[in-house]
């Protein structure tokens, strides 16, 4: 057993007894990125000193007897959309190049207060625009089940690290299912939190009220663990939740008997892949068999979640991404003739292809003549949308469904067909229209291999219920046992 | 048609900084004059990934401006972005209101030729202000400052219901007074913490179907509004008189040449794509915030002046002196609870304070003595222990130094001499040394009398009460 | 819907975009699709419905006017790609 094989808690645990020091395991995780991240490519960039540096200063706490969290010293790594002070912080997009940001984003102080050695920077699409990681500027992240396929988007290079082990566990952010998608890709577990439940303050913004940060792990309790140390109020952020945060690990393992889980109908439509379908319904009977009674329940709006997503984020993004103007950071023409060169110039080479398209479509979704139509309608069905899962939550404890409905597809396969890329999404992003939490559990693998993923999605700041929820099913299994096997050979 | 036959509409939308210490946003300092971005952090920068955290207190100035004008004020109003690119503007868009601002529907009361006459109020709106482009022509580049950038803005927008470029120098005036008052603005045109544009079309009179309108720029200060306003009336008149039509457009005011001219059309159409903030929730405003908000209102300008004729007695001019600026009449106010005579007072006040405050450019906040010492001072007066001239020398050494009147009089010795004797042996002494004017006196030539006071009141140093000496010599003449 | 090149154009110059040829014809094409995907959302029926622009119902958070330490210079600038002095600098802007 490699040390790098421990789940986060496994870690603490040894961590806390003086069997494994921080800078064992941070040098640990430090040799796996070097021997495997080759092949894999989740990292833009990896900031060893300043891990190993973390790391001392833990394992001297520990030996103090003054450890900063039950997390300290348990290396991470954090999706490259987190301001990291004096850590160059890209969004995965040429227009931030050499940007280094002068503070931290509130979830990287927190985890520094908590003594998380951070290892770098992971791979993205650009501004977190993409499901499959290839709109990242600088290369495409690949699946450590299956290296010539995709693990997903847009935190594709925090959940491939994680599976492959590079790193114990790692932030994403999911604005429409960028951290379940990757996690049902890898056999990782992945949550996005209720909205406002973890702080957005330095978190580079690509759709202001759909994204929220989130734990990426190996394991539930990982998760429990690693959103314990998120889920606060920040001040620095107006839509923060001023809510208490529970705690996340005290009723994992209480499992789901008595509990009303919904599945709803319009999340087994006809487009789903079969053997998807086939892990889904079988993780449906088992939780039948663990006491919890299934619901067959109805979202009807889910079916304009897509188009509502695709107006709504794009809009959002059009105005976030105005700031990349090269004028007070990040990347500037050089040959601009006047200012309007400067500016378009600057854009024009600075974003990539699903960027510009996105600002395209938003900057029209947002002009005169056409707010209404689009912009406008689409945020009052984005109402009914959420309607509709305040509704059934008043029968049902949390809802299940597949996470993508598909197992990871081949790299390049849908590069340019934005619409199908955009389908992909589809079982994850009216949880982000609704603001409420979801969660991808690993629920099993295809014929060929490829990870499938359980949705668990439930009430606003329930998060501990899906936690629970997700645990009852992942310890009747094997699935986190499971390694990617890597280094491949002859890859 | 000659210009009188056309009926100016004109609308006018004010900009102002808000006396906040910190920026709307984020806790950056909105003192002016540093350093080109000395005073900002990721937040007004525009940095990525950074959010926005309202200021407490440009809400509460919001709401009392809002009351102080009779507006509504809405319990949930809406935050929106307003997109356009400008260096000036870091995030590439202007938080600002649009659709459902925190105040509307109020009015404000001006004084015209022909009578008051209410202004309505549209809307008052919070927004963050932008940077400063600065032009360096040397280099062939322009330089950025963002100190400014976030600093919180009101707009105030008027309906269209001025007529003419001196109603809308009263309105500005008016408007300037009341946020003065409430101490939520400094009133400066010319720094630019209180800026106006103005809307300005032209109908022919009679008609009820407004002009194509112009919105005109850069008038920082109150004459160039009512340049402005008038130059562009006429321009328009011409326009139409010669068959042509008034285009929509913004105009600079020129300063130099006493022109409106128009400006290169800023952005290619004025495509702002309004939408509401997702980074800030709707604002609320409780009952209790609003109530409380008019618990501090203060007297507010027009009210005041009406009182001070009333309570007072002052004639207009008088009181639209002492009450132009609120800790003026505040001064007065304590004074005047003190000191009787509210005429007098204000004579004091509109000759030798307001003097005194102009010479040396003094805000009445900086005065070194109290209002209680000004009332001991005409007091004193009054009660003959200090001449009228020795009083204005005594408020000149107040202003300077702050000492107590009754001090100050012991230390220079100011004090008249009221004693009847000590005047006597001074008057007959006179009289003694200057026999022959007295027979000349005594012989009919009765200016000589002036020459008596003069030498007793040389003799006296000027001390003696000068209603006494006249009494004496008179007596001792034999008259 | 199609959108058309010339739509195509303004929108890029709203958003500042200096789209080359190519870019303009791909993206008449990709967006006219997205807009067709979209269309469904005018059967649904909002005519009652209230917009929601926020997935929150977060009160709004405010802030105590006080003025805090601004960031030196040497931080605030250390981005910039062009500087004189403390400021930021760029081409000659033509009112």
């Amino acid at each position: 057993m490699q040390l790098t094989d421990l789940t986060m808690l496994e870690l603490a645990r040894k961590l806390a007894s003086g069997e494994v020091s921080s800078v064992e395991a941070t040098r640990a995780s430090l040799e796996r990125i070097a021997r495997v991240d080759p092949q894999v490519r989740a990292f833009l960039r990896v900031d060893a000193e300043g891990a190993l540096a973390a790391a001392e200063a833990s394992d001297a706490r520990r030996k103090a007897g003054t450890p900063a969290s039950a997390l300290d010293g348990v290396p991470v790594g954090l999706k490259d959309l987190f301001l990291t002070e004096g850590v160059e912080t890209t969004a995965g997009s040429r227009v931030l190049e050499g940007f280094v940001p002068p503070f931290d984003a509130t979830v990287v102080r927190l985890l520094k207060e908590a003594g998380l050695p951070l290892l770098g920077k992971l791979n993205l699409d650009e501004f977190a625009m993409g499901s499959s990681n290839e709109s990242s500027a600088y290369f495409p992240t690949h699946n450590p089940w299956d290296l010539t396929r995709t693990p997903g988007g847009s935190s594709g290079g925090s959940a491939a690290a994680v599976a492959a082990r590079e790193v114990f566990g790692a932030l994403g952010t999911d604005t429409g299912g960028s951290i379940r998608q990757p996690a049902a890709f890898t056999n990782t577990v992945g949550l996005k939190p209720t909205y406002g439940r973890v702080s957005r303050y330095g978190v580079i913004a690509y759709a202001s009220s759909l994204d929220q940060p989130g734990p990426m792990t190996r394991t539930v309790g990982d998760a429990a663990a690693l959103l314990q140390l998120l889920a606060r109020h920040d001040p620095l952020d107006s839509t923060s939740a001023a809510v208490e945060t529970p705690d996340y690990s005290a009723g994992l393992e209480e499992g789901v008997r008595g509990l009303r889980l919904g599945v709803p109908r319009e999340y087994f439509a006809e487009g789903m892949d079969s053997e998807v379908e086939a892990s889904v319904r079988a993780a449906l009977r088992e939780y039948e068999r663990l006491g919890a009674t299934l619901v067959d329940v109805s979202l009807p709006h889910t079916r304009h979640a897509l188009a509502t997503y695709y107006l709504i984020a794009p809009a959002e993004a059009s105005s976030n991404l105005a700031r990349y103007d090269g004028i007070r950071y990040g990347l500037r023409a050089k040959d601009a003739r006047g200012l309007k060169e400067l500016y378009s110039q600057t854009r024009e080479r600075g974003f990539g292809p699903e960027a510009k398209r996105r600002i395209m479509l938003g900057t029209y979704a947002l002009s005169a003549g056409y707010y209404d139509a689009y912009y406008l309608r689409a945020q009052k069905v984005r109402t009914l949308i959420r309607e509709d899962f305040l509704r059934v939550f008043r029968d049902v404890d949390a809802l299940l469904t597949p996470a993508s409905p598909v197992p990871p597809f081949k790299l390049g396969e849908k590069v340019d067909d934005p619409l199908s890329m955009y389908l992909m999404d589809v079982y994850t992003l009216p949880c982000n229209l609704a603001g409420v939490p979801g969660l991808s559990v690993p629920c099993g693998f295809t014929k060929a291999g490829l990870p499938v993923g359980l949705q668990v999605l439930g009430r606003p700041f329930e998060e501990a219920l899906l936690l629970r929820v997700a645990r009852a099913f992942e310890r009747e299994h094997d699935y986190s046992r499971r390694f990617a096997p890597l280094p491949a050979q002859g890859a | 048609m000659p210009v009188s036959d056309f009926q100016p509409v004109i609308g006018l939308e004010v900009h102002a900084q808000l006396l906040t210490q910190s920026k709307i946003f984020c806790g950056c300092s909105t003192a002016f004059g540093a350093e080109p971005n000395l005073h900002t952090c990721p937040v007004c920068l525009g940095m990525p990934g950074v959010l926005p955290v309202l200021n407490q207190r440009v809400v509460e100035f919001a709401v009392l401006t809002g009351l102080a004008l009779g507006c509504e004020v809405r319990s949930r109003s809406v935050w929106s972005r307003k997109n356009y690119f400008y260096p000036d503007l870091p995030k590439g868009y202007q938080i600002t209101q649009y659709d459902l601002p925190i105040c509307e529907h109020g009015r404000l009361t001006i004084d015209t030729p022909r009578g008051e006459k209410v202004i309505r109020v549209r809307r008052i709106h919070m927004e963050e202000d932008a940077g400063k482009n600065v032009h360096d022509a040397s280099e062939g580049q322009s330089l950025v400052d963002l100190n400014r950038a976030g600093v919180p803005l009101l707009e105030i927008v008027s309906d269209p219901d001025l007529r003419d470029a001196d109603e809308a120098v009263e309105y500005l005036k008016a408007l300037r007074d009341v946020l003065v008052y409430l101490g939520v603005n400094d009133g400066n045109l010319e720094e630019g913490s209180f800026r106006c544009d103005a809307n300005v079309s032209v109908m022919p009179r009679g008609s009820d179907t407004f002009g194509q309108r112009c919105e005109l720029k850069n008038l920082n200060s109150f004459r160039f509004v009512k340049q402005a306003i008038e130059y562009e009336i006429a321009r328009q008149v011409d326009v139409i008189e010669s068959g042509g039509k008034v285009a929509q457009e913004t105009r600079l005011w020129d300063t130099n040449k006493g022109v409106t001219r128009s400006m290169r059309s800023k952005e290619d159409a004025h495509d702002y794509r309004y939408f509401p903030e997702p980074d800030l929730p709707p604002l609320l405003v409780t009952t209790a915030t609003i109530e409380s908000m008019g618990q501090r209102l203060p007297e507010l300008p027009r009210p005041k002046l009406q009182r001070f004729v009333q309570q007072y007695g002052l004639p207009a001019y008088d009181a639209r002196t002492l009450t132009a600026e609120r800790p003026l009449a505040d001064f007065f106010d304590v004074c005047a609870a003190k000191y009787p005579d509210a005429k007098k007072l204000s004579n004091w006040f509109l000759g030798e304070l307001l003097r005194l405050l102009k010479e040396e450019a003094m805000p009445v906040s900086a005065l070194r003595f109290t209002p209680e010492r000004l009332a001991e001072l005409l007091t004193a007066v009054d009660a003959g222990t200090l001449s009228n001239n020795a009083g204005k020398d005594v408020l000149g050494e107040m202003f300077r130094t702050g000492k107590a009147p009754a001090d100050i009089i012991a230390e220079k010795g100011l004090a008249q001499v009221s004693d009847t004797g000590a005047i006597e042996a001074v008057v007959d002494d006179i009289l003694a040394r200057n026999a022959g004017e007295v027979e000349k006196y005594r012989a009919g030539k009765k200016q000589v009398f002036g020459f008596f006071v003069g030498q007793v009141m040389r003799a006296m140093k000027g001390k003696g009460n000068p209603t006494l000496v006249n009494e004496l010599l008179k007596k001792k003449l034999g008259d | 819907m199609a959108l058309t090149l010339e739509q195509v154009r303004h929108v890029a110059t709203l958003a500042r975009l200096a789209l080359t040829p190519e870019e303009e014809q791909r993206f008449a094409t990709q967006l006219s699709a997205v807009l067709d995907a979209v269309a469904q959302l005018q059967s649904v029926d909002v005519e009652t419905v209230e917009p929601t622009s926020h997935a929150t119902l977060a009160a709004s958070l405010l802030r105590e006017d006080v003025a805090r330490p601004s960031l030196p210079p040497e931080k605030s600038l250390a981005n910039a790609p062009a500087k004189v002095g403390t400021s930021f600098a760029v081409p000659k802007i033509i009112e």
